[in-house]
């Protein structure tokens, strides 16, 4: 049979050919994700009329901005001046004037570096936490933070030799980021009585006592643990630490500070003010709370019916009632409760009493996480033959924490932001109490969007800067692979 | 063998710290010592310290007159009345604003959630932005911005008066009223219509407070029609799914659920009394305090954000397997919402959305910063200052957001144990 004839081969492929214009580049994508159905094109059209509309009407404001003058009637008079007369500008002059007292209230201005300096070790006690044992991290945090400490001291007017001490300090905890790195963690141990002896003043042999009440229990313990063992010479150091703390320390420090009077200036607690007072009583709570929620979560899921039934009545009893009722119970009602003639601080009344309010809240979603563990994880400490503290310690209280993350960060946001209700029980918080006295003053009356937008602005940074931090960090732990 | 439960022959007191038999009881046993003594000392403290003041404790308060003003009472009250009068409206205002709030911030967090996962590129940015923004600055802000800007950006009612001058002269207004004519919004509130009817059926008095019987018509009504649609729904689906094809139901559901309350607003003369300017102020229709729409406005949009991202977690809680069986079974994207999606993100969706509830329920206690007479406001505010017995009120105070919180919390555990998973 003769071989038919073809009469077409290729023999060649053609060359690929681009996708239809309608297929590719940027007509794609806005066919894709603007204009893919008639609903989505309404959508479309709506949100861009939204956002328009949005950015005529504030863009002249931004743009017509006043940096330089003394009351708003003269900010306006600038913006009539420049942009004719009926258009809108912000005012930013007057943030360019109070701005210290949206960051420190009535703190004394020659003092601004004590709060200031404050706030960089924070960042220093943190470092050993945020990045454990990371030498590089460690160094670069610290030494970045001693930068910016001293340019921002500088720029405050602090007097060179108050500088001068703060950049031996930084230079020096720096070195010890880089050469002992595990030891940076007594820095953070000994933070909280560093921040509080810096914002508070006074004496400070008082803030030496209370260290020594700590030193005493370690001393106790570690003298009565081969004797007596964990649990009695744990509690014998803690009782033999409240004889020091309640009934020996003042008299102690008393004699020091008349025979070696050392110290700073005292500030009241009515100076504070501003983001200085938010930050003080978040971080505080912040650090108080974290170890008492995990407590009572734990209590809540004890065998212990009295222990159990007392963690769920304080939860349950907290999260039942608004803070606000808790704040005035810190000012109206502690008075009854306490001892007569006891008097202290309202900062540290508040304190207490929000350090408890976020406490319930971290104790449920932490008991959240210890739920979602596996019995298997419980079930394998005990075959090891772990006692309850060192399961907690080595297996669940690692992958509880873990999964409870994001819920514990979403609480600290809640209670730095709840820092602002403050203001109801007279402190000087930077939303209601500062802007009521700038709004009050007489250059300044009727000024809202721009301090409000400016406090707005801060807590925004900082709440989203904590919101991101702890998607990082479920990143960074997450160790399953699904 | 030694039987590990055995009692113990020789018994040492060490044993009751080292042996996990007694060492619950012994921790128990300390720390109800301890929790008697500390509740001891806090009752002891408050009994010298009530002496030292010469106060007791003694709610009689609650039935003296409270002789101050409440703007927005929605059940009778004059200044005679009693302070208890005066906490019942305190909480009726609570109740009140809870309930608006939560259904207004429901309505607009859902959208806003399943906005946020469209396709759309904008639509799903602005709405991002939307809650980032709320969820990470302090309510009392939008609060206070809310209410500062109502105040101090409408016109005044002496605006309106002039404007109403200026008219006549021939001169453009300065203020003029909002809805062609039937809303003013002045600095001092929002005038709206009030309705009322005509030929109503009067009102049932039951102690001083005065029921509407119109009003409970019109809702017995549509309770009726709602029903009525729910069966002829059913009787659609039966239908359905005997025969495959559904019956056309819209236009009827339609009829049902509108026309009989059409009919009856009709019948007894439904109207609308519209705000005029007075010789001083608006008269007629409802007035609204600032302090009211401020609070609603900031805790819907505040809490709407957080349910925005409740409702966005629970659609992404749902494996995608979910959602391409339902492709493969040829469902329609609406319909794969419908059936397949929702009903499964619900399950996950509820539960912090209750949570969400309770805490916009909390949070109407910062009506304080607009001068909101709600709960804390009447009893934990004046009626505070004004007996001086902080002791009393901040317990009732506290006593009522707890039952109000355990109720709604009581609900959110009923739901989670009726919707569980039922495993073995």
């Amino acid at each position: 049979m003769a071989p038919t004839s073809i009469a077409f081969t290729r023999d060649t492929m053609l060359p690929p050919e681009l996708p239809p214009s309608s297929q590719r580049g940027a007509v794609k994508w806005v066919r894709e994700n603007l204009f893919s159905g008639v609903l989505n094109s309404i959508l479309t059209v709506l949100a861009l009329l939204a956002v328009f509309l949005i950015i005529k009407a504030s863009l002249p404001w931004w743009l017509n901005s006043v940096w330089n003058a003394s009351s708003l009637g003269e900010c306006r008079a600038i913006v009539a001046a420049s942009a004719g007369e009926g258009a809108s500008g912000a005012c930013w002059a007057m943030i360019r004037e109070r701005w210290h007292q949206f960051i420190f209230g009535f703190y004394p201005r020659e003092l601004w570096w004590r709060p200031t300096l404050a706030f960089g070790l924070l960042f220093v006690a943190l470092a050993p936490v945020l990045y454990s044992g990371n030498a590089r991290l460690n160094t670069l945090m610290v030494g970045i933070v001693g930068m910016v400490l001293v340019v921002v001291l500088f720029l405050l007017g602090t007097d060179m030799q108050h500088i001068g001490l703060v950049a031996l300090l930084m230079a020096a905890l720096t070195v010890v980021a880089r050469f002992a790195t595990a030891k940076l963690i007594y820095a953070t141990l000994l933070y909280p009585f560093v921040g509080f002896f810096l914002l508070w003043g006074g004496s400070i042999w008082g803030p030496i006592g209370v260290i020594a009440g700590f030193g005493i229990m370690v001393l106790v313990y570690t003298l009565l643990q081969s004797r007596l063992g964990v649990v009695m010479a744990t509690s014998t150091g803690f009782v033999v630490a409240c004889i020091w703390w309640l009934a020996v320390q003042t008299t102690v420090t008393t004699a020091l500070h008349s025979a070696i009077p050392l110290g700073l200036e005292s500030i009241d607690s009515d100076q504070f003010g501003g983001f200085l007072l938010a930050f003080t009583i978040g971080v505080t709570s912040i650090c108080i709370s974290l170890p008492i929620g995990i407590l009572l979560a734990l209590g809540r899921r004890s065998d212990m019916f009295l222990i159990k039934t007392l963690c769920v009545g304080f939860i349950e009893f907290i999260r039942g009632v608004p803070l606000i009722t808790m704040l005035f119970t810190a000012s109206l009602l502690l008075q009854y409760f306490l001892p007569p003639q006891t008097n202290f601080d309202l900062i540290l009344r508040v304190i207490i009493l929000v350090t408890l309010f976020a406490s319930a809240y971290i104790a449920e979603v932490i008991r959240g996480g210890l739920a979602a563990l596996p019995r298997g994880q419980y079930e394998a400490a005990d075959g090891l033959g772990l006692d309850y503290w060192q399961a907690q310690r080595l297996i669940i209280m690692p992958q509880a924490l873990k999964i409870s993350i994001p819920g514990i960060v979403s609480s600290f946001i809640g209670l730095f932001k709840d820092t602002t209700l403050v203001a109801f029980v007279g402190l000087m918080d930077p939303l209601k109490g500062v802007t009521t006295i700038v709004r009050a003053d007489i250059n300044w009356k009727g000024i809202y969007w721009e301090p409000y937008i400016f406090v707005g602005a801060i807590f925004f940074v900082v709440c989203f800067g904590m919101s991101r931090y702890s998607m990082y960090l479920e990143k960074k732990l997450k160790t399953d692979h699904r | 063998m030694a039987i590990a439960s055995d009692a113990p022959k020789d018994f040492r007191l060490s044993m009751l710290i080292y042996d996990t038999r007694f060492r619950a009881f012994t921790i128990q046993v300390i720390v109800l010592i301890l929790v008697l003594l500390s509740a001891a000392w806090l009752v002891n403290n408050t009994i010298v310290n009530l002496a030292a003041k010469d106060k007791d404790i003694d709610f009689g308060f609650l039935s003296a007159r409270a002789g101050y003003d409440i703007g927005q009472a929605l059940i009778p009250y004059t200044n005679d009345s009693s302070h208890f009068r005066a906490a019942m409206v305190g909480l009726v205002n609570t109740l009140v604003l809870a309930f608006i709030g939560c259904v207004f911030a429901t309505i607009l967090g859902v959208t806003a959630g399943v906005l946020r996962l469209s396709n759309n590129w904008i639509v799903a940015r602005l709405m991002t932005v939307y809650v980032e923004m709320f969820r990470n600055i302090p309510l009392l802000l939008w609060i206070i911005l809310a209410y500062v800007i109502l105040s101090e950006t409408l016109p005044t009612t002496a605006d309106f008066r002039k404007s109403a001058a200026l008219i006549a002269d021939g001169q453009p207004p300065i203020a003029t009223m909002s809805f062609g004519g039937t809303v003013a919004l002045t600095n001092q509130g929002l005038n709206v219509p009030a309705p009322f009817f005509a030929r109503g059926l009067g009102f049932l008095n039951i102690g001083d407070l005065a029921l509407s019987l119109s009003f409970l018509a019109v809702a017995a009504v549509v309770a009726v029609s709602i029903f009525v649609n729910m069966r002829v729904l059913r009787s659609a689906r039966v239908i359905q799914e005997a025969t495959g094809d559904r019956p056309v139901t819209w236009w009827k559901s339609l009829l049902i659920l509108l026309g009989p309350v059409a009919l009856m607003c009709i019948a007894m003369g439904l109207s609308f009394e519209l705000p005029v300017m007075g010789k001083f102020n608006f008269a007629g229709g409802i007035s609204i305090d600032h302090a009211f729409t401020a609070m609603l406005v900031a805790l819907t949009l505040y809490t709407g954000a957080f349910i925005a991202e409740a409702v966005r977690a629970g659609i992404q809680a749902i494996s995608r397997g979910q959602s391409e069986a339902a492709f493969a079974l040829g469902l329609r994207p609406n319909r794969t919402m419908n059936l397949i999606i929702l009903p499964q993100a619900l399950r996950v969706i509820i539960p912090p959305l209750i949570s969400q509830w309770l805490n916009l329920t909390k949070n109407t206690s910062l009506g304080i910063a607009v001068s909101y007479l709600d709960l804390r406001g009447t009893l934990g505010g004046i009626t505070l200052n004004q007996t001086g017995r902080e002791l009393e009120c901040m317990l009732l105070m506290m006593l009522i957001y707890l039952v109000i919180s355990l109720i709604i919390s009581s609900l959110a555990n009923m739901y989670n144990a009726s919707m569980k998973l039922k495993e073995r």
